[in-house]
């Protein structure tokens, strides 16, 4: 087996406005199973990121325990990155987020770690509306611990040589609506085209920005009567529409006719714009996506790309007004501004 | 597009990028893994079986492999192929037990090969094994041809050369050294040969004629006589101040011959720009890395001549100007340079000459006096009579001669049993899996970063002392085994087999050099190759298209800077992908025609 990447890229492979090539954003080789989706969702962040020109150690990423919280290892190796305890990522990114507001986090995890075992940090994370991309890889099964059906999993869905299951799925996207995520998008990992811009859409959008991307496990739920596999998701894909991410910089040159196409312009400038497939969906209507995605499931449609987003909600540090300043920077002349300003202080309490 | 056939041999042929520039189509990266393995005696017999003169050619072979190394694409060098085969030479056992079988009952056709360079004594090594009776004529009193006459001994020690000549002219060769044939006629009348092979080379170098040529004879030699006559020990000395005319090799062997017979002042004077010199770059680094200074864009005007003998040369400064890919050399218009010297040695080129084939027994000669011969059978217009190296299409080099003479050896063959020359038996072709076990391979897939080695030379001083050391040492093993490390093993291919393809995208996601693209296929190869994640820009590499997969999408691979690192095959879930070695032995006289 091959350990390291060679190291030649492709002679005239194209580089970024920081004059960075694609091979600065990726990291070691993967140890995941052979045509596991997880590693597509690791190459359209690599991709997202050389595209964006992030200086990679701008960024810190975040993860739990399980396949999809290994892969933060393969890609932006040059970044900043912490493997914290089974489901108790959101907690870490919280903590991280507050403590220096001027990273970009990227949050993975997976159905097990954010359905199960990290439910409650999950959800807490999504009410506090923390500035994260939080990324689920959803394969609908365990597949570090040989493919027991997971919280994720659809009713009925049988993983290899697994029973067909018994309970209801649960839904993180719509889960995520109804806790007010300020960005939801669904995706799949086989769909890159689709993947991309959404990764680019979400790491500039402010707030909590949730991508569920279905993730095909090839080794234990990729069988024909899974509905977690590369056939079963490619023939029951739909999707709202297809997204363009336009960076600040660049003009608008494509138009659309009204009705067709909606823009939204991001709080750095750029502009997400969705050229809708399905007319009934509102973009800013939580009610709007999540009727979709109930229409779609009952159409054994998987409805795929941007479902909601908000672009001018508060994040969490807008919410609770702190310094503008990240608080790792702060010096202990700003920390501890002496007995005076104590005194003020306990006065006005007074 | 329509999806590629691979099971065409000449599209596998083609991405071994070495194999197929060589003329001999020597299987390059499967001896390269020999050598690393230290199995030097089978890398050299890999070798032998294709190219006769490994041990040669691995000091002075061209190498069309090397500017044609994928290795070279993707980073500064190319691997040192041809230095690698001399590795094996040096290196190996006795090869005495594994040389082809002589049968002891002839089979009763005569042939007569007319000069013992490299093309002839392919011809004979390919047709002793099938028992014919030959005799091999040649004037030299040794065999070898410009391999002894022209490549000095510094390059090529004697030793190396007589070993792997001799080891043909052991097969049971008759041969007649010192001996001219001057009468293609009287060859083909007197004698009952059945096929006459005309392997004698390009003898006539090229003389100039400017002022002062007469007057100055005694001292102006023409290159390739005047190398030839310091390879037979009949000249042994050379002028103080020696001038060497013409930019190709043969100037290049001349000027560092001169330095050892007594030049201390030797000059290379070219007429066209450096960069444009017909001979390869490292021949022109060696040169000047013996103190030999190369004075380019200077036309020779005349030989300067004081009481009748040369004291020097008056050149014409010019430089090139392109028109239409066309370049002229324009005079410069600065004053004439004169520089001294005691002796000029020509080497503007040579040519072929055939004073002794009469031009009335129906063997037809073009507009250029070259014999008219058919590019593919080596046949002339005298059914029975074959020509190949220099002979049959003027100056090209050792390697290519040895391609002509296994062609020329299969169509005497085919004469000689009566059987049309056009009909040649195919290329062996083998594609097998190298899949040894879930993520395993048989051959090393890691990609080494090493940058080229360089060879290490003999002390300059030494060097230049003595006429008959060797300049270039040679790779040590370790060394070698670096070298070897840096192939990429372009013969182990990547297969694809639509019907197995998830399209999970693994393949691309992993490939380092991003060859791997799932698109819509396209009529138009031009605007299909536009359409991959990297523009596939190298037109002369092709271009790998599958039938559509279930999404309608089709598998493009780029061939140009693939690395045959194996990750795709390793990343394929379903084993879509496969790492299979290609093997493609160009045909030998003997083998079976197709049916």
């Amino acid at each position: 087996m091959t350990y390291l990447r060679p190291s030649f890229r492709h002679p005239e492979q194209p580089i970024n406005e920081l004059g960075f090539t694609r091979k600065d954003y990726e990291g070691a080789l993967s140890t995941l199973c052979a045509g596991c989706g997880h590693d597509s969702i690791s190459a359209a962040i690599v991709q997202a990121c050389f595209e964006l020109s992030i200086a990679p150690h701008k960024v810190a990423k975040l993860s739990g325990i399980g396949c999809s919280s290994k892969t933060p290892t393969y890609f932006l190796g040059n970044s900043h990155g912490f493997n914290s305890v089974h489901g108790r990522m959101p907690s870490v990114a919280t903590g991280a987020n507050l403590a220096n507001r001027d990273l970009i986090y990227v949050g993975v995890s997976g159905d097990g770690d954010s359905a199960s075992i990290g439910m409650g940090q999950f959800t807490h994370a999504v009410r506090r509306n923390v500035n994260m991309m939080y990324v689920v890889e959803n394969n609908g099964c365990y597949g570090l611990t040989k493919g027991q059906d997971s919280a994720t999993a659809d009713v009925g869905s049988a993983s290899k040589k697994g029973e067909p299951n018994p309970f209801e799925a649960i839904d993180l996207a719509s889960i995520a609506l109804q806790l007010g995520a300020s960005f939801v998008a669904r995706s799949f990992s086989g769909d890159r085209e689709q993947l991309v811009p959404l990764i680019k859409a979400a790491i500039s959008h402010r707030g909590f920005a949730f991508i569920d991307v279905i993730s095909p496990c090839v080794t234990f739920n990729n069988n024909p009567a899974s509905t977690k596999g590369y056939e079963y998701v490619r023939d029951h894909l739909a999707a709202t529409g297809t997204v363009d991410y336009v960076p600040f910089k660049q003009e608008i040159s494509t138009s659309y006719a009204e009705g067709e196409s909606k823009a939204v312009t991001l709080h750095d400038g750029s502009v997400v714009q969705l050229r809708k497939a399905d007319p009934e969906l509102d973009l800013n209507s939580r009610r709007s996506a999540l009727r979709l995605i109930k229409d779609y499931r009952a159409k054994e449609q998987i409805l795929t790309g941007l479902l909601y987003m908000d672009e001018d909600s508060q994040d969490l540090h807008e919410i609770i007004g702190t310094s503008k300043t990240p608080l790792q920077a702060l010096t202990e002349a700003e920390l501890c501004p002496g007995q005076k300003v104590l005194d003020k202080l306990n006065d006005s309490l007074r | 597009m329509k999806p590629t056939d691979v099971n065409d041999p000449e599209y596998f042929h083609r991405v071994v990028d070495c194999q197929y520039a060589c003329p001999a189509h020597t299987p390059v990266p499967e001896y390269i893994r020999l050598i690393a393995a230290q199995r030097y005696t089978d890398a050299y017999m890999v070798n032998w079986e294709s190219n006769v003169f490994p041990g040669v050619l691995g000091r002075t072979c061209d190498r069309p492999c090397e500017p044609a190394c994928r290795r070279g694409r993707v980073e500064e060098e190319p691997v040192a192929i041809c230095r690698l085969k001399r590795v094996a030479a040096d290196n190996k056992a006795n090869i005495q037990d594994r040389l082809p079988v002589i049968p002891k009952k002839k089979n009763g056709k005569r042939i007569a090969l007319v000069g013992a360079g490299p093309a002839s004594l392919t011809v004979a090594r390919d047709l002793m094994p099938l028992g014919y009776n030959i005799d091999l004529f040649d004037e030299q009193p040794a065999g070898g041809g410009f391999m002894r006459s022209q490549i000095p001994a510094f390059r090529l020690p004697e030793s190396v050369l007589n070993e792997e000549v001799d080891t043909i002219l052991d097969m049971g060769v008759v041969s007649h050294f010192t001996h001219y044939v001057d009468s293609l006629k009287a060859l083909l009348e007197q004698s009952d040969y059945d096929a006459v092979f005309v392997g004698s080379g390009a003898p006539m170098g090229r003389d100039i004629d400017i002022s002062g040529r007469e007057a100055a004879d005694a001292n102006i030699h023409i290159g390739i006589n005047w190398l030839a006559s310091v390879a037979f020990g009949h000249v042994q000395a050379v002028g103080r101040r020696v001038l060497v005319l013409g930019g190709g090799n043969t100037a290049m062997d001349c000027c560092r011959t001169a330095r050892r017979l007594g030049g201390e002042d030797v000059r290379v004077v070219v007429r066209s720009p450096f960069e444009e010199m017909k001979a390869s770059p490292w021949e022109k680094e060696d040169a000047q890395q013996e103190g030999i200074p190369i004075y380019d864009n200077h036309v020779p005007k005349a030989f300067l001549v004081e009481d009748g003998k040369l004291v020097g040369m008056r050149f014409e400064k010019v430089k090139a100007v392109y028109e239409d890919a066309k370049r002229q050399l324009i005079p410069t218009g600065e004053p004439p340079v004169d520089m001294a010297c005691d002796d000029v040695l020509v080497a503007i080129g040579q040519q072929n000459a055939f004073p002794w084939i009469e031009r009335d027994i129906g063997l037809e000669f073009d507009q250029w006096q070259l014999p008219v011969v058919d590019k593919d059978t080596f046949q002339s217009t005298l059914p029975n009579v074959f020509f190949g190296g220099d002979a049959a299409f003027g100056p090209e080099n050792v390697i290519t001669a040895v391609a002509h003479g296994h062609q020329a050896a299969i169509s005497i063959d085919l004469f000689c049993r009566g059987e049309p020359v056009t009909q040649r038996p195919p290329p062996g072709v083998t594609l097998v899996s190298q899949k040894m076990g879930i993520h395993e391979w048989s051959y090393d897939n890691q990609i080494e970063d090493d940058a080229r080695y360089r060879v290490p030379h003999a002390n300059l001083d030494q060097a230049l002392s003595d006429r008959s050391l060797e300049v270039e040492l040679g790779f040590d093993a370790e060394t070698a085994f670096h070298e070897a490390q840096r192939c990429l093993n372009c013969d182990a291919q990547t297969v694809f087999t639509e019907k197995l393809c998830i399209e999970c995208d693994a393949c691309l996601d992993i490939c380092p050099t991003s060859c791997l693209s799932f698109v819509v296929n396209d009529d138009e190869e031009s605007a299909l190759r536009q359409k991959l994640r990297m523009p596939a820009n190298n037109p002369d590499q092709a271009i790998y298209v599958s039938d559509n997969l279930a999404t309608g999408r089709a598998m493009v691979k780029d061939e140009n800077v693939c690395l045959h690192c194996g990750l795709c095959a390793e990343r394929c879930p379903t084993a879509a992908w496969d790492m299979q070695q290609f093997y493609y032995s160009v045909s030998k006289a003997g083998e079976e025609a197709q049916p």
